[in-house]
């Protein structure tokens, strides 16, 4: 049986829904909704990379690329968002996150 | 059944279970490890996609940097995890449902093959065979030419993610003594030194 795009497909529809999923069933703790939110744009670089396979087009890779650097940015600004959030409240519960200034 | 077919299968898998542990795991450490975990078998089916500079890519800048970034920050905060996962269950069969139907149309929609044959070998910049260009050389090759823009935009990105963290996490604390460099260069004889006479027997 022959590896295609729809093989990639289907594992990068999985991996999407889970990070879905993975929202919807930690919705307190910020830091797995983060971990999500990473799951979710790795299944989105399968489908890129997927597709430039299929397609034999090298901007798929290119644009994976960009989306891995803007990941990398999400995620440090995420965490340093969350740092000093506990830093003020001394907690990272979603539902504490009602405060808008100070 | 091929080696390319067991090996994908097998990257699938684990990547696909992994997954799962991220998001069901009690402990948000065990969270980071199944989530490098992840990235490893994506990683792998990068491989297998021809795609060896992105798989080498996301072991660097995920696992070497962002994973760890996750573990030093869950080991940093002192929570009560336990209390953040009360009630866990309470949204999981909304979600389940969310998933599935999100699930089945992802997977009706997207792995129906109907991407052409022709379609291949049409695109912009088509890949180069492996024995004239590696990976890497081809994607540097229309990485700095036609994307240059996007090359540069992307640092401005991680260029501004690295200040604002670094603007938000850094905190100016006001009750230690520092070094004032420029008051100690200021400093002249006439200034530091103090000349007194002293007559001989009485000290100061």
């Amino acid at each position: 049986m022959e590896i295609g795009l729809s093989h990639y497909l289907t594992v990068s529809a999985i991996l999407f829904t889970l990070g879905v999923f993975g929202i919807f069933l930690n919705r307190k703790n910020v830091i797995i909704i983060l971990m999500s939110v990473e799951l979710i744009l790795l299944a989105v670089n399968i489908n890129m990379v997927a597709f430039s396979m299929e397609l034999n087009d090298l901007v798929g890779q290119v644009f994976a690329l960009f989306i891995l650097t803007v990941a990398a940015a999400e995620a440090a600004i995420g965490l340093a968002i969350l740092v000093v959030f506990y830093r003020n409240r001394g907690s990272i519960a979603v539902e504490d996150v009602n405060m808008m200034k100070g | 059944m091929g080696l390319q077919a067991l090996f994908f299968y097998i990257f699938a898998f684990v990547a696909v279970a992994s997954a799962f542990m991220v998001i069901s795991a009690r402990n948000p450490v065990h969270s980071v490890l199944f989530l490098i975990l992840t990235f490893f078998n994506a990683a792998g089916l990068f491989l297998l996609t021809g795609a060896e500079f992105l798989a080498m890519i996301l072991l660097v800048v995920y696992v070497g940097a962002v994973a760890v970034l996750f573990l030093f920050v869950v080991m940093m905060l002192d929570v009560d995890f336990a209390e953040l996962r009360a009630g866990v269950l309470d949204y999981a069969p909304v979600g389940a449902l969310v998933g599935l139907v999100l699930v089945a149309e992802l997977i009706l929609v997207l792995a129906g093959n109907w991407v052409t044959p022709e379609a291949a070998g049409s695109g912009a910049s088509p890949i180069p065979p492996l024995a004239e260009r590696t990976n890497t050389a081809a994607l540097g090759d229309i990485l700095y030419t036609d994307y240059i823009y996007f090359f540069q935009i992307a640092g401005l990105v991680l260029l501004v993610a690295m200040i604002g963290a670094i603007v938000l996490t850094l905190k100016h604390r006001t009750d230690i003594k520092r070094q004032d460099i420029s008051k100690q260069v200021a400093r002249t004889p006439e200034t530091g030194v103090k000349v007194v006479k002293v007559k001989p027997g009485q000290g100061i």
